[in-house]
């Protein structure tokens, strides 16, 4: 009889962890995004995440020249701008984009808020190469 | 057309600061910086013949990054040398002396996966003219070491759309220290482009600058009649914008002075119509380039750079036949309604 109720307990704890984990699993949402590049130009130039979504930014630059794929906030852009960074790719949400070719970077969103996609090679985010980024709880 | 001689003559005047100058375009530092100085260049239409005079300035070694795009109305038969006065002789005609700066700024180049239709060495400078899209010159100019600012890739699809030819230029710094060029140096350099459709590129003025900087250029026209132009312009004694300064019949002195210079025999010195066309706007308005027309026609909208080839261009005063159609329904429909209205009240 006890050996019965330690199991029936053991039960309903696997069966709680069980439920929780989807839970959570639900929670994680997942994506995948294409982005173009055109004429300096993101596209689609504005997006909307919920947050908790991770996702996969592939993005085709188009153009003959180089462009860059930097998300952060106002924050972030201010400093991408006046920084020295020739490569990017190690942190999520930040790659180099060679003339004609396709890459990819994932970024979770975490919290609510506004970010911003730009690229900050010389005159590129003052011609208007940047996209925003609303993130909704 | 082609009986008729047309000489095009676009100084175009940009400002220079510390880097190399060109003629038609826009200079484009490895920074992404832009200064233009002023830019002379000479676009001649002689029985079919389009001859493009323009000047190069030498920047200094500091500036082998620095190279220049001309989008080009058709495929050239040679480069040369130009003259050594064409250019100076014309803006003298119009300016003051005094206040003349004859500086020629040279843009970034393009070329890649473009096809090269002529290489050519004119004193120090190494010059190939390209035939391509606007990703394939842009390529072509990144391979080659050229900076293009972040207009570049849709201003060369602009130009590709019309005439796929482009005149990459860029100063080769040994021959350039062999000849003993100092900054400032020009090398005027002659185009011949046998073409039905003659326009001088405007837009490509703007390259690399911000839609408030002013585009400051000054462009002549030479032809046997008075020409027809697109875009309209204002006249003169207007403030900004293109502002047609000069409209009349070129004098003989000028023609024989301009006649009178290496590579210029083919310039007719008599019966020549001068237009001076002075530019000075934002940017971000030069959206189109020069259309020409010395027959009689009205200027290609599509040479102006307002159209694609192959589109129509619907005229303003043309009313399309459906649109009849539908007025007349409507009105059938306003006429039964209000009898219907009448025959209800009662």
């Amino acid at each position: 009889m006890e050996a019965m109720t330690i199991a029936l307990r053991l039960g309903l704890v696997m069966a709680a962890l069980m439920l929780g984990g989807c839970a959570l699993a639900a929670e994680a949402r997942e994506a995948e995004v294409i982005v173009n590049v055109n004429h300096s130009r993101f596209d689609p130039a504005s997006f909307e995440f919920e947050t908790g979504t991770t996702v996969r930014f592939v993005i085709h630059n188009g153009d003959p020249i180089d462009h860059e794929f930097l998300l952060g906030d106002e924050a972030d852009q201010e400093r991408h701008e006046n920084g020295t960074h020739a490569e990017h790719g190690a942190i999520p949400g930040e790659v180099s984009l060679p003339a004609g070719s396709t890459q990819s970077t994932t970024y979770t969103f975490t919290e609510p808020g506004k970010l911003i996609i730009g690229c900050h090679l010389p005159a590129h985010f003052a011609y208007g190469m940047r996209a925003d980024v609303t993130v909704t709880p | 057309m082609r009986s008729l001689r047309v000489l095009l003559l676009s100084v175009v005047a940009t400002s220079l600061m510390a880097g190399p100058a060109l003629a038609c375009g826009g200079l484009v530092a490895p920074n992404g910086s832009v200064n233009l100085v002023r830019t002379t260049t000479l676009a001649a239409y002689v029985d079919g013949v389009e001859h493009y005079v323009t000047s190069f300035e030498f920047a200094g070694a500091g500036g082998g990054k620095f190279g220049s795009i001309v989008p080009l109305p058709d495929i050239p038969t040679d480069v040369t040398k130009a003259g050594r006065w064409t250019l100076q002789r014309l803006v003298e005609e119009v300016q003051p002396p005094e206040l003349f700066v004859s500086r020629n700024a040279a843009f970034a180049v393009a070329e890649d996966k473009a096809e090269v239709i002529i290489e050519k060495r004119v004193s120090a400078l190494d010059i190939a003219v390209l035939k391509g899209g606007g990703d394939e010159v842009g390529t072509w100019a990144k391979e080659n070491g050229f900076f293009l600012p972040p207009d570049a890739p849709e201003l060369l699809d602009f130009y590709a759309e019309r005439s796929p030819i482009f005149m990459a230029v860029r100063f080769n710094l040994e021959r350039a220290q062999d000849k003993d060029l100092q900054s400032g140096d020009g090398i005027p350099v002659h185009v011949t482009i046998p073409t039905d459709s003659p326009w001088v590129p405007l837009r490509i003025l703007g390259l690399g600058r911000g839609a408030d900087e002013i585009v400051e250029a000054d462009v002549f026209l030479l032809n046997e009649t008075e020409p027809m132009l697109m875009p309209g312009m204002d006249e003169a004694g207007s403030g900004e914008g293109l502002v047609h300064e000069r409209s009349e019949p070129a004098s003989e002195a000028l023609l024989t002075d301009l006649a009178g210079d290496r590579g210029m025999g083919w310039l007719p010195t008599d019966d020549m119509w001068l237009d001076y066309i002075r530019i000075e706007t934002g940017a971000a308005n030069l959206d189109h380039d020069l259309a020409i027309s010395v027959d009689g026609e009205v200027p290609s909208p599509v040479d102006a750079g307002y159209a694609l080839a192959g589109t129509t261009i619907p005229q303003r005063d043309s009313t399309p036949i459906w649109g009849w159609f539908v007025g007349v329904a409507m009105l059938v429909v306003v006429l039964m309604g209000s009898n219907f209205l009448v025959s209800w009240k009662r």
